[in-house]
């Protein structure tokens, strides 16, 4: 019998018990449509985390000057005073086939003054390469120029929540601020970048030439810096550019080799692993939670099928005695089983992707349906059909035909 | 006439509780073919054991099975499947129709098993032995819409589907009233008439008296095989021979 007509035998079984049909299916349904929903929140949380953390800087590796303690009082993270300008200068300069941007920073907490308004706030001495490290593009005015940095001119760039509060709807291009009593000039207005993961508006910024910072606000008789930021080409570099940095660090700070880094760096990577070893647990965990109801679904249809099975022995027995063989039994019942399960699987995807977009409209959670793994889900249903029905279609394979014929 | 059932040493024995019992008791037989062969006997005399075996739909605890010429005793499942989709066709005492499927699609299941037609020339083939069997008009009735002596002729029609050289019979109008029964052994009558073999299990002597050969069977054991001589007999002649057979 050619797989066609077992297929429309099998079709026709189902369509005479629809109730019993649509509740064997529901078990699927349900199954895969809590996989695809959950999987669709889950990856849309990781996507969006990723984005974010990725707007904070491109290819980002951060080095932090270590504190290592005078006596008994620590500081805190970037308050060592061993590393200077200098340092960052010789990383650009020496390292140039790892890392394309370099920026010391440098900051300092200042009272903003234009006019009769004023905000506080942190002003960050960078170089020119923050732009392209951190992302930022210039939506008025302009950035500082290298010139301007290596004369330390008082000329600065702010973000869009400085602006609004210094400034309102004034323009604030060419107009002259006070930064702790040192007029700066506003030559240029950031693009919003919005608040961070946690929360932390990014807009709040001031940034001007980092020499323009140390001269006029820190006034230190040191040239320390507070951090330099890194744009390494290439993440895949990222292991080699901590090992190279660090070398060179060593030899300029003359560390011997029994003294301790005075240094730290960091990337995003080790955030991002955070984050994404956070959400893949939950992920694995909610998706184990589905896979159950899967696996619930699945002795559903089993059952099923086993009564579906002994119910129909007088067939099995007919079909049996005019020619039917073992392999034509099986192929029957095991095509009924995955019918079922695959017509399941393709109703739980569309209820899966109609409930994860509902769920993020109503929550505003960010949905990521992928096409694989929807695939995947789906060819998993046809799967446990094939699973859970194959033991009852092999019993009815199995049976003998006289057995069929006589059973009352 | 060539032999198309040959049967040698045949036993069947069931394993019920401590005591074995033996269903078929060392029966040799062969059936030539165009013969009409009635098996008789009272109920737990083998015939039905007889007719499972001769049918491939059981196989025998020992002894050895020609059909055709082949050795079908020790086939395995599927072989057996083959050969009853080609060579036999089976009427049973219940008719054993699909139900709530069309009596065509009934008739045209042994060849959706075999695929040896086109769609077409399987419809064609079908409608032709419905029309034969005298259910012309009826080719769209399920089985619920027809009586007891249509269901059977579907069952017939059937059987015929494959062009099988034996029918196997298993008591076909047990569950008719007179007139179908008449009705359905005049058909049976007919196919034999046209070179059919027609192998028929019956305790009813009216009913046997349709054959034209007579095989009485007791404890597993034939007693009494007339081989077919005289032909046709009457409703009492079977009835005597019986009760001789089993004196």
């Amino acid at each position: 019998m050619s797989f066609w007509m077992i297929f429309k035998v099998a079709i026709r079984a189902i369509a005479r018990n629809k109730t019993r049909s649509l509740l064997t299916c529901l078990g699927i349904i349900v199954g895969i449509a809590a996989v695809i929903a959950v999987m669709a929140i889950g990856q849309g949380a990781q996507t969006m985390m990723v984005k974010e953390i990725s707007s904070m800087g491109n290819n980002l590796m951060m080095v932090f000057p270590e504190n290592r303690g005078q006596g008994p009082v620590s500081g805190g993270m970037g308050q060592g005073q061993t590393m200077t300008a200098g340092d960052a200068e010789a990383v650009k300069r020496e390292l140039s086939h790892l890392v394309q941007g370099v920026s010391p920073q440098v900051r300092t907490s200042v009272q903003m003054m234009y006019a009769a308004k004023n905000w506080a706030g942190n002003v960050q001495g960078v170089s020119t390469d923050i732009l392209l490290i951190s992302n930022w593009t210039v939506m008025e005015g302009r950035f500082f120029s290298e010139e301007e940095e290596t004369r330390s001119s008082r000329v600065c760039v702010i973000g869009t929540t400085v602006r609004k509060n210094l400034f309102e709807d004034e323009d604030p291009v060419g107009k002259t601020i006070r930064l702790k009593n040192v007029t700066f000039k506003v030559i240029g207005v950031l693009a919003s970048k919005g608040a961070n993961n946690w929360g932390q508006d990014q807009d709040d910024v001031i940034m001007a030439p980092y020499t323009s910072v140390q001269r006029y606000l820190q006034r230190s008789k040191f040239n320390n810096i507070n951090m330099m930021n890194l744009s390494l080409i290439s993440m895949d570099d990222l292991a080699e550019a901590k090992r190279e940095v660090g070398a060179l660090l060593r030899q300029r700070h003359h560390l011997a080799d029994y003294q301790d880094d005075d240094f730290e760096t960091r990337d995003t990577t080790e955030i991002m692993n955070t984050i994404g070893s956070v959400t893949g647990l939950m992920t694995v965990l909610l998706t184990a939670v589905a896979a159950i109801s899967l696996l619930v679904g699945g002795i559903g249809i089993m059952n099923i099928m086993l009564v579906s099975v002994t119910e129909r022995i007088k067939e099995i027995g007919l079909r049996m005695a005019i020619g039917a063989t073992p392999a034509n039994i099986l192929t029957q019942f095991l095509l009924e089983s995955v019918v079922l399960s695959t017509v399941g699987g393709a109703v739980g995807v569309i209820v899966g992707v109609v409930g994860a977009e509902a769920i993020g409209a109503a929550k505003g959670w960010p949905i990521l349906i992928q096409t694989g793994s929807t695939l995947a889900a789906f060819l998993f249903s046809a799967l446990v059909g094939m699973f859970f029905g194959f033991y009852p279609a092999y019993r009815a394979s199995k049976l003998n035909p006289i057995d069929c014929l006589r059973y009352e | 006439m060539a032999n198309l059932i040959e049967i040698r040493d045949m036993y069947k024995i069931y394993a019920i509780g401590d005591e074995p019992v033996h269903a078929l008791d060392g029966v040799s037989l062969s059936v030539d073919e165009g013969e009409f062969v009635a098996i008789m006997g009272a109920s737990g005399s083998g015939k039905s054991t007889m007719l499972n075996i001769l049918g491939c739909l059981d196989v025998p605890t020992s002894g050895s099975y020609l059909l055709d010429g082949v050795e079908v005793a020790s086939r395995s499942a599927t072989e057996l499947a083959h050969i009853r989709n080609a060579k036999l066709g089976f009427v049973f005492q219940n008719f054993n129709l699909l139900p709530r499927t069309s009596a065509l699609e009934n008739v045209e299941l042994p060849d959706l098993y075999m695929g040896r037609l086109s769609m077409r020339a399987r419809r064609r083939r079908a409608l032709e032995l419905l029309k034969r069997v005298g259910l012309g008009g009826r080719h769209s009735h399920t089985p619920a819409q027809l009586s007891g002596g249509q269901q059977q002729r579907v069952a017939i029609a059937r059987a015929l589907m494959n062009n099988p050289p034996v029918l196997f019979a298993d008591e076909p109008t047990g569950n008719l009233d007179t007139k179908s029964s008449i009705e359905i052994m005049n058909l049976f009558t007919e196919l034999s008439d046209e070179g059919i073999t027609i192998v028929m299990v019956t305790h009813e002597d009216d009913i046997a008296a349709y054959a034209k050969r007579h095989i009485v069977m007791r404890d597993g054991k034939v007693m009494r095989d007339d081989h077919g001589e005289g032909g046709r007999k009457s409703v009492d002649e079977v009835a005597r021979l019986v009760k001789e057979a089993l004196a």
